[in-house]
């Protein structure tokens, strides 16, 4: 075999490699679910047409030369897409560094590292291009039905973003390596996905809320404040909106750029990679991480199992970046709590869906956990507790970590309005006790590690949870605004708790 | 004279997954008494002890330890047994210390007996320098030695292991064995799985061996070879092994 045929061979593996990893996330590794996998995905982008349409459907007739205002929002709508993509592109470059088990069988083999990982990179870079086409394909698809085949033109602005965001998270995961070694980057690395994927939304809403009193991100982009700090439309910065349009030279442009960058970052870091992939998997969890000596503490059972529980969430770096990640989404409503005390306002309602949604959420993380992710099942079992103690005493740590997150945001809104915060307060309770129940009647016995997976391996554990989530921030916020409508909300969100619970295998 | 209770006693034991795994088992064992219980894989020794252990519900049959029904009381018969698989499953998260504070804390044993307890097992099994840092790094050697001191924390009369070599180093599974005879010499009961049958000839009492899901032969070694008329453990255990499997193919 000469080299070229032996790259294309080792081409062919990775993708096969990325394929049936990703068809094992959608059919929760059971096997002979391919088919329904494929329809279900084919189902679901067909589904994703309508919302799509909703929110973009109106720009599908823009025509070139756009004034200043839409090109800001075109502009900041691909930058955001390159960001969500550039936060995923991050934790797809971690989980190869770390996760991948053939190191020893490659550097073992007679090929030649650098081109066996360029190979990675561009396996690395396709598969994040393959996710950027497939999120993006109802929204240009909703473009090109409305506004022509110009709209075509976007599928290269999404490839050019795909490439980009592999080539910048590469050349950000090495850097981490090298900056704060291969421990720390793991942990880093997710929060730095989950800050930018989540950073530019916030910023965009926070700018909202203290210019103009509203969470509307909009608001900002095609106000005449930003129109008069943007620069000229013949400025570079508006290339990929003016791409998306249908004009050639910014498209192949970016196209190029893109290539040109991943091609650098290949050259430039192939030749280490094997070094950062070796030093990844040995030592992705050096014994670096002490805990300080301390006495044995006495305590019954069920305190130590709670002990246990908090140490490990404590330690746990999904929940680190997770809990980061909703603190951020909560950062706006707190800046709009904090704005409306000088200027009162009927906004701040917008508050309580906002933490209630977070709530439920991050219950639903924090029980799977707790309850499904416990990596010493047989010593738990074979302890002298009875299984329901255990239980108990698991979902009161899920509640107990809910009501330290939330109560301090709760005891603010308390100043700006009593009847809002005891809303708030139960909702957040009635969310995280609904979410922790889904995960309770779908409990399957799984590693930690497994978190990732946990949405596959029961989908109607993960749309519940997502429902009950939504429908109690619907009902709080109906409570506040609409008392009736809580009313019907409430019921409907129960009606889908009691579903729920009819069909899981735990009633069985 | 009050008889002597079995250590463990199971009567009519059975668990059918697919096929039988395990069908109509008898199985006694003496207190002070290392048994080690033998069988190719998938024979039902797993299954067997993980159903004593109380981790599965047999269909059939009762389990007994020390005069306890483990089935109708499970937590009494839970609080004198400690199991160790042969997956050590330990906490990644936490450190050895912590690991062993957990498991004190669940068998409910009062710090100032657990904690120089926890340290002395810690030390004679080689884990002093790594007692403060976290498991996530530890060698499979190293996260079976830690789970052992886990199951040994607690002061168990009746300890369960499934294959508790696997993997260990000939230093560690030194360690192991003494600690282990240890044990026996002060009264606890032992009861093993094993592939190595060099340890169970050289540290077991009794031994069984189980096919498919039946104990087909049972007795000290000198009995066995008696019994078998083979020298070695070993052709007696693929003698027995082998007939058994034919047996059941047939």
């Amino acid at each position: 075999m000469n080299s070229t045929t032996a790259l294309a061979w080792f081409a062919r593996h990775e993708l096969r490699l990325a394929w049936r990893e990703w068809l094992a996330i959608m059919t929760a590794g059971r096997r002979g679910r391919k088919r329904a996998a494929l329809i279900a995905v084919i189902v679901f982008a067909a589904i994703m047409h309508l919302p799509a349409y909703a929110v973009i459907g109106r720009f599908a007739t823009l025509e070139l030369p756009l004034d200043r205002s839409a090109l800001i929002v075109m502009t900041a709508a691909i930058f955001l897409a390159w960001a969500l993509m550039l936060s995923q592109a991050i934790e797809s470059v971690t989980r190869v560094f770390y996760a991948r088990a053939d190191l020893d069988l490659i550097m073992s083999s007679p090929a030649r590292l650098a081109d066996v990982f360029s190979v990675r990179l561009v396996s690395i870079a396709l598969s994040v291009t393959a996710m950027a086409l497939l999120l993006s394909t109802p929204f240009v698809d909703v473009l090109v039905i409305g506004g022509g085949l110009r709209w075509l033109a976007a599928y290269g602005v999404v490839v050019a973003i795909g490439l980009s965001a592999a080539a910048i998270a590469i050349a950000l995961t090495v850097l981490l390596f090298r900056l704060i070694g291969p421990s720390r980057t793991r942990l880093v690395a997710q929060i730095v996905a989950a800050v930018i994927g989540a950073g530019f939304v916030i910023a965009l809403q926070i700018a909202a809320i203290m210019s103009y009193g509203t969470l509307s991100r909009f608001t900002v982009l095609s106000s005449d404040a930003a129109a008069a700090f943007a620069p000229e439309p013949a400025s570079l910065v508006w290339w990929p909106a003016r791409a998306a349009l249908g004009e050639i030279e910014p498209l192949l442009v970016i196209m190029a750029g893109a290539l040109v960058l991943l091609g650098l970052v290949m050259t430039i870091l192939s030749p280490r990679f094997a070094d950062v992939a070796v030093r990844a998997s040995t030592n992705a969890a050096p014994n670096d991480q002490r805990s300080p000596a301390r006495a044995f503490r006495a305590g019954s059972q069920r305190q130590a199992l709670r002990r246990k529980e908090f140490v490990l969430l404590r330690r746990d770096p999904w929940l680190v970046s997770q809990s980061l990640m909703q603190l951020l989404y909560l950062v706006p409503p707190a800046v709009m709590l904090w704005r409306s005390f000088a200027d009162s306002t009927l906004a701040i309602v917008l508050i309580t869906p906002v933490v209630v949604m977070a709530a439920g959420q991050l219950a639903g993380g924090l029980a799977w956990l707790t309850i499904s992710g416990e990596d010493a099942a047989d010593l738990v079992t074979s302890a002298p507790l009875s299984p329901s103690r255990m239980i108990r005493t698991k979902i009161e740590v899920v509640l107990i970590a809910i009501g330290l997150m939330f109560a301090p945001l709760i005891f603010a809104l308390l100043f700006a309005s009593l009847p809002q915060a005891v809303v708030t307060a139960l909702g957040v309770i009635v969310a995280a006790a609904s979410a922790t129940a889904i995960q309770l009647w779908f409990r399957v016995q799984a590693r930690r590690s497994q978190f990732r997976r946990r949405q596959t391996s029961s989908r109607l554990a993960t749309f519940a949870e997502a429902f009950s989530s939504i429908g109690w921030a619907a009902t709080g916020a109906l409570a506040l605004a609409l008392p009736i409508g809580a009313l019907i909300t409430g019921l409907i969100t129960a009606a889908i708790l009691a579903a729920t619970w009819k069909i899981s295998p735990q009633r069985e | 004279m009050k008889p002597v209770e079995s250590a463990l006693q199971v009567r009519g034991l059975t668990k059918r997954f697919d096929r039988l795994a395990v069908d109509a088992l008898d199985l006694t064992v003496q207190p002070g008494e290392f048994y080690a219980l033998l069988g190719p894989n998938g024979a039902g020794k797993s299954t067997t002890l993980r159903m004593v252990a109380g981790l599965l519900r047999p269909d059939a049959g009762t389990v007994g330890v020390f005069g306890i029904d483990a089935l109708a009381n499970p937590l009494a018969a839970k609080r004198i047994m400690a199991w160790v698989s042969d997956e050590p499953m330990i906490y990644d998260k936490l450190t050895p210390l912590e690991y062993l504070e957990f498991v004190a804390g669940l068998w409910a044993i009062d710090p100032a007996i657990s904690e120089p307890a926890a340290h002395e097992l810690l030390f004679s099994l080689g884990l002093q320098p790594h007692l403060y840092e976290r498991c996530e790094g530890f060698s499979k050697g190293m996260r079976q030695k830690v789970a052992l001191a886990g199951a040994l924390v607690h002061d168990p009369r009746l300890i369960i292991l499934d294959e508790p070599l696997t993997g260990l180093d000939a230093v560690s599974a030194r360690h192991v064995k003494g600690l282990l005879g240890d044990r026996v010499r002060a009264g606890c009961t032992v009861i093993m799985t094993t592939h190595i049958l060099e340890v169970a000839e050289r540290m077991a009492d009794r031994i069984g061996v189980i096919a498919a899901g039946r104990l087909v032969a049972e007795g000290t070694l000198a009995e066995l070879r008696q019994q078998n008329g083979h020298h070695s453990l070993e052709d007696m255990f693929i003698a027995l092994v082998g007939a058994e499997t034919e047996t059941a193919a047939a």
